[in-house]
C-alpha cells in the first residue's frame, strides 16, 4: 500500500535518513523499531508531509506521489496519531473531529455530526462519546478520539507514534485489539515503538532503523528479542541488569498519612504511607498524572504538605523548605532535565555550581575549584561536553542526565528522588544511568525511582509501589509479581501489601 | 418622579456603556484567538480623534465612523505585526500601543479641543419597540450606533459558537499547535482577529467623540479602554455577558450625575472613582473564580505561536 524507496534526508550536520526503504501492505500492522535518533520520526514526518525528502520516492497504491504538506498527506489517506495529542481540550470530541475538515458547512449541525462520529466509532469498536469535552476524558479515551479523527478523514494508512507510552498494560492490549480490527478491515497500520515485547506480541512485520539507516525488515513470527536488540543496537546487549542482593539499613524516608494538593487545588496525594530504607530502590509505577510528580515534589520540599508527616532519618521535616531538604541529604533529579534540573543557558560549570554554591563560605566563587570539580564529574561519568563553557542546552539528553545525576551524586545524598530518569535516552546512556543508580543503592543511599516503564521498574526496584488517583494501591515485591498484576493496580485495583 | 429618575439613569447607562461594549467585543475577538491587546485605550483615542476630524471636514458622521474604524484597524496592525510575526511580549507591545495612541491623538487633536460639532449621531427612537414601558425607554430611544452594538453582540456570539470559522478561531486561541496540525492558518486568523478587534476599538472611540460627548478632549477615553479589557474577563470571553457588564459599568459611570440631580451629597471625585474601584473589585472576584472553577481564559492567550517549538 505504501512504499518509501531510498529516502534520504539531511539536516545541517546530520544525515537523518540514509537511503531508507520501507513498505507496508494493507491489512498489516508494521512496527518501526529503533532507538532515539535512529531516524524513525524523520521518516514518518516525511510520510506525513511535514518534511520533504532530499532523495527518494514515495509510492501509494503503486503510484508515485509528491507530499508537499500535511494536507497532501491527508488527501492521500495518511493519518498520524502523535505522541502528544493534537486536541483542543475545551472542545467536544465531535468539534475536534470537524476542526479543519473540508466539506463542513459554515453553519454546521453538531447533532448530525455527533451521529456520524458515533456510527464510525461503533464500526471500529472504539468506544467514545462524541459530545463529551476532551478535558473530561482519560488519556486512553483521548487517544481513541485521535484515532476516530483520523478515520473520519478517510485515512487508509494510520501511523501511531509510541501509542502505548501513556497507557496501562490493559489499555495497551485493547488498543492493539482495535488496531488488529482496523487492519482486518483493510487499513495499513504503522506503529513507531521502542518496546520490544509489545512489538513482538502484536505486529506482523518489523523494520529496524539504526543511525538513520534501515537495518532490515523481519516477519514478527520469525524473529526473537535477541535478534531485534542486536539489530537495534548493533551489538549484543545485556538485557538483564546484574544486581547485588539488597542490603537494607535504617529507614531514610518516612511518609505518614501524607496528603497534598495538585496544581488545580484538588487532592493529588491522599493518605500516602511509604517508607524507604537506605540501600534499596523503591519504584513508583502508575500511569502519568496519578500523583507521581506531586509525590516527587513533596519529598523534595517543593510542594506544601496539607496533612500528614514527612521524616528523613527520623527528623520531622514536614514543613522543611527545599534548602532544608537538600541539607538533610535529599537529592532531586526532576523529569525535565532542562528546566527544573539544569539551567539551559548556563554552562556545565555554572550548572554544577548551582547545587554547591553554599560550599563557598566567603560568598565569592572560586572558579578554579569549580572547574576542577566539574572536570572530575565530566571525566568520571564520561559526559561528552565539547566545551564546559558552552550553554548546557546544546548537550544531548543522555549527557544532560549524566551531568545532572553526577552533580547530585557528588553530594553523597541520603535519598535520591528521580523521575523518568531514562526517558528519551539511548541504550548506552540508559545502561550508565542504571548502573549509577545501582551503585548509589549499594553505597547505602535510598532511591525513589518514578517511572512509566514497567520493564525498567521491574529490573531496578527492590520494592514497587503503585500509584492510582493519588493513592498507593499497594507495595509489591517485583520478583514475586507479574506485569498483569501491576497493570491492574495501575488501573485502580487494590492489592494486599507484601514485600 | 422617582420612576423617571431611575429610567433616566438606566437609559444613560446604556449609552455610557456603549463605547465600552464596542471595545470589549473587539477585545473578546482578539483574545479568543489567543492574542492579548492592552492597546485598547490607545486605539480608542486614535479612533475618537480620527472620527472627529473626518466628520468635521466631510460633515458626514458615518464617514467619520468609517475612518475611525480604519484608524483603529491600522493601530491594531502594529500590535499584530509585533506580537504575531515578531513574537514580541504582548503585554509590552500593547502598553506601548496605548502610550503611542495617547500621544498621537493628543498631537492630532490639539487644535480641535472645544470645537463644536454639528453632524453627530442623534437618538432615533424605534417605532413600536420604544413604546414598551421601561424596556422601550431604557433600550430603544438611542442613536443608531447603540442599535448596531446590540446587533453585534448576537452576531459575534453566533459567529464564535455556531460557525465553522468561529470554531477554528477558538481552536487557535486554545491550542494553536492542534489547529495548525488540522490545516488551519493560525497566523491569518490571529491577524484577522487582532485587526477586527482594533476596528471595533476605533468605533468605540468614534462613539465617544461623535455621539456620547460629542466633542474632542485630550485623553477623553478616561480609562474606558482599560475597563473594556477588565470587562472581557468579567464576561468570561462571552459577548452576551459582556453586554451585561458594559451596561453595569455605564450605569455606575453616570450614577454621579443622577445622585447630584436628586440632591445626594457625595464628593464628586469619589463618584468618578467608582467605575475603577468596581473594575478592581471585579478582577479580584473573577480571578478567584477562574482559579477554582473551569471558566478559564483561552489557554494559549498571550503565548506567541512558533511552529518550530512544538
Amino acid at each position: 500500500m505504501v512504499e518509501m524507496i531510498n529516502i534520504t534526508k539531511r539536516f545541517p550536520g546530520i544525515l537523518a535518513n540514509d537511503r531508507v526503504s520501507f513498505s507496508v501492505k494493507a491489512g498489516e500492522i508494521h512496527a518501526l523499531l529503533g532507538e532515539n535518533g535512529a531516524g524513525k520520526s524523520t521518516l514518518m514526518s516525511i510520510l506525513t508531509g511535514l518534511y520533504r525528502p532530499d532523495e527518494g520516492e514515495i509510492r501509494i497504491q503503486g503510484t508515485p506521489v509528491d507530499l508537499q504538506s500535511p494536507r497532501d498527506a491527508v488527501a492521500h489517506g495518511i493519518g498520524m496519531v502523535h505522541q502528544h495529542f493534537k486536541l483542543v481540550k475545551p472542545f467536544t470530541v465531535a468539534e475536534n473531529i470537524i476542526l479543519g475538515l473540508k466539506g463542513i458547512k459554515e453553519v454546521y449541525n453538531l447533532k448530525s455530526i455527533d451521529e456520524s462520529v458515533a456510527q464510525l466509532s461503533r464500526e471500529y469498536g472504539l468506544h467514545i462519546q462524541p459530545d463529551s469535552p476532551i478535558w473530561q476524558l482519560s488519556v486512553g479515551e483521548q487517544q481513541r478520539a485521535e484515532i476516530v479523527k483520523i478515520l473520519f478523514r478517510g485515512a487508509e494508512i494510520l501511523i501511531l507514534d509510541e501509542p502505548t507510552a501513556v497507557l496501562t498494560p490493559q489499555e495497551a492490549k485493547d488498543l492493539y485489539k482495535t488496531l488488529r480490527k482496523m487492519a482486518d478491515l483493510g487499513k495499513a497500520i504503522i506503529v513507531i515503538s521502542h518496546k520490544l515485547s509489545e512489538v513482538l506480541a502484536h505486529t506482523d512485520a518489523i523494520t529496524v532503523l539504526r543511525g538513520g539507516r534501515s537495518v532490515g525488515t523481519v516477519r514478527t513470527k520469525e524473529t526473537s528479542e535477541m535478534e531485534l536488540t542486536r539489530m537495534m543496537v548493533g551489538r549484543p546487549v545485556m538485557l538483564e541488569t546484574v544486581k547485588n542482593p539488597v542490603n537494607r539499613s535504617s529507614k531514610v524516608l518516612e511518609l505518614h498519612n501524607l496528603s497534598a494538593l495538585g496544581n488545580r487545588g484538588q487532592f493529588a496525594l491522599k493518605e500516602i504511607n511509604l517508607d524507604i530504607y537506605g540501600g534499596e530502590i523503591v519504584g513508583i509505577a502508575g500511569v502519568a498524572g496519578n500523583g507521581q510528580r506531586e509525590l516527587a515534589e513533596v519529598v523534595a520540599g517543593l510542594r506544601a504538605i496539607e496533612r500528614g508527616q514527612k521524616k528523613v532519618d527520623g527528623n520531622d521535616l514536614t514543613l522543611a523548605s527545599p534548602k532544608q531538604m537538600i541539607q538533610a541529604g535529599v537529592s532531586y533529579v526532576p523529569e525535565d532535565r532542562l528546566g527544573t534540573g539544569l539551567v539551559p543557558n548556563l554552562n556545565a560549570m555554572e550548572n554544577y555550581l548551582l547545587k554547591g554554591v553554599q560550599r563557598m563560605p566567603s560568598g565569592f566563587i572560586n572558579w578554579k575549584q569549580v572547574a576542577q570539580e566539574t572536570a572530575e564529574v565530566i571525566k568520571k561519568y564520561d559526559i561528552k561536553v565539547p566545551n564546559p563553557k558552552n550553554p548546557v542546552k546544546m548537550l544531548s539528553g543522555g549527557n544532560l542526565q549524566k551531568l545532572l545525576l553526577g552533580r547530585e551524586i557528588s553530594g553523597k545524598p541520603r535519598l535520591i528522588v528521580t523521575m523518568y530518569p531514562m526517558r528519551g535516552l539511548d541504550v548506552g546512556a540508559m545502561e550508565t544511568i542504571r548502573s549509577l543508580l545501582l551503585q548509589e543503592r549499594d553505597r547505602g543511599a535510598a532511591v525513589l525511582l518514578i517511572s512509566e516503564e514497567l520493564e525498567e521498574l521491574f529490573a531496578l526496584s527492590d520494592r514497587l509501589a503503585v500509584l492510582h488517583g493519588g493513592e498507593v494501591m499497594g507495595v509489591v515485591d517485583p520478583h514475586k509479581t507479574t506485569f498483569e498484576d501491576v497493570g491492574l493496580m495501575m488501573a485502580g485495583k487494590r492489592m494486599a501489601a507484601h514485600g | 418622579m422617582e420612576q423617571s429618575i431611575w429610567l433616566a439613569l438606566l437609559s444613560t447607562g446604556v449609552v455610557a456603556g456603549t463605547p465600552i461594549l464596542f471595545a470589549a467585543l473587539g477585545e473578546i475577538l482578539t483574545e479568543r484567538a489567543g492574542i492579548l491587546n492592552l492597546g485598547v485605550e490607545g486605539m480608542m483615542l486614535v479612533g475618537a480623534v480620527t472620527g472627529f476630524m473626518v466628520t468635521m471636514s466631510t460633515h458626514n458622521q458615518w464617514m467619520g465612523l468609517l475612518m475611525a474604524i480604519v484608524a483603529g484597524g491600522l493601530m491594531a496592525l502594529i500590535h499584530a505585526f509585533l506580537s504575531i510575526t515578531l513574537r514580541a511580549n504582548q503585554v509590552v507591545s500593547g502598553l506601548a500601543l496605548t502610550i503611542f495612541g495617547t500621544g498621537l491623538s493628543g498631537f492630532l487633536g490639539k487644535d480641535l479641543i472645544g470645537v463644536p460639532l454639528t453632524d453627530t449621531f442623534k437618538p432615533i427612537p424605534i417605532a413600536g419597540l420604544s413604546e414598551i414601558p421601561w424596556i422601550g425607554d431604557i433600550l430603544f430611544k438611542h442613536d443608531a450606533l447603540v442599535y448596531i452594538s446590540y446587533g453585534l453582540i448576537f452576531i459575534l456570539w453566533f459567529f464564535l459558537y455556531r460557525t465553522k470559522t468561529g470554531l477554528e478561531l477558538r481552536a487557535v486561541g486554545e491550542n494553536p499547535a492542534a489547529a495548525d496540525a488540522a490545516g488551519i492558518n493560525v497566523f491569518a486568523i490571529r491577524y484577522a482577529c487582532v485587526i477586527a478587534g482594533g476596528m471595533l476599538a476605533g468605533a468605540a472611540g468614534a462613539y465617544l467623540s461623535l455621539a456620547y460627548a460629542p466633542s474632542w478632549l485630550e485623553n477623553m477615553t478616561a480609562g474606558r479602554g482599560w475597563i473594556a479589557v477588565a470587562l472581557v474577563i468579567f464576561g468570561t470571553w462571552n459577548p452576551l455577558r459582556a453586554f451585561l457588564g458594559s451596561f453595569f459599568f455605564g450605569t455606575i459611570d453616570v450614577m454621579g450625575f443622577t445622585m447630584q440631580t436628586i440632591g445626594i451629597q457625595i464628593p464628586s471625585f469619589f463618584l468618578k472613582m467608582l467605575p475603577y474601584i468596581f473594575t478592581i473589585a471585579v478582577l479580584i472576584v473573577v480571578t478567584r473564580e477562574t482559579k477554582t472553577r473551569r471558566v478559564a481564559s483561552p489557554e494559549a492567550l498571550s503565548i506567541p505561536y512558533n511552529r518550530e517549538e512544538r
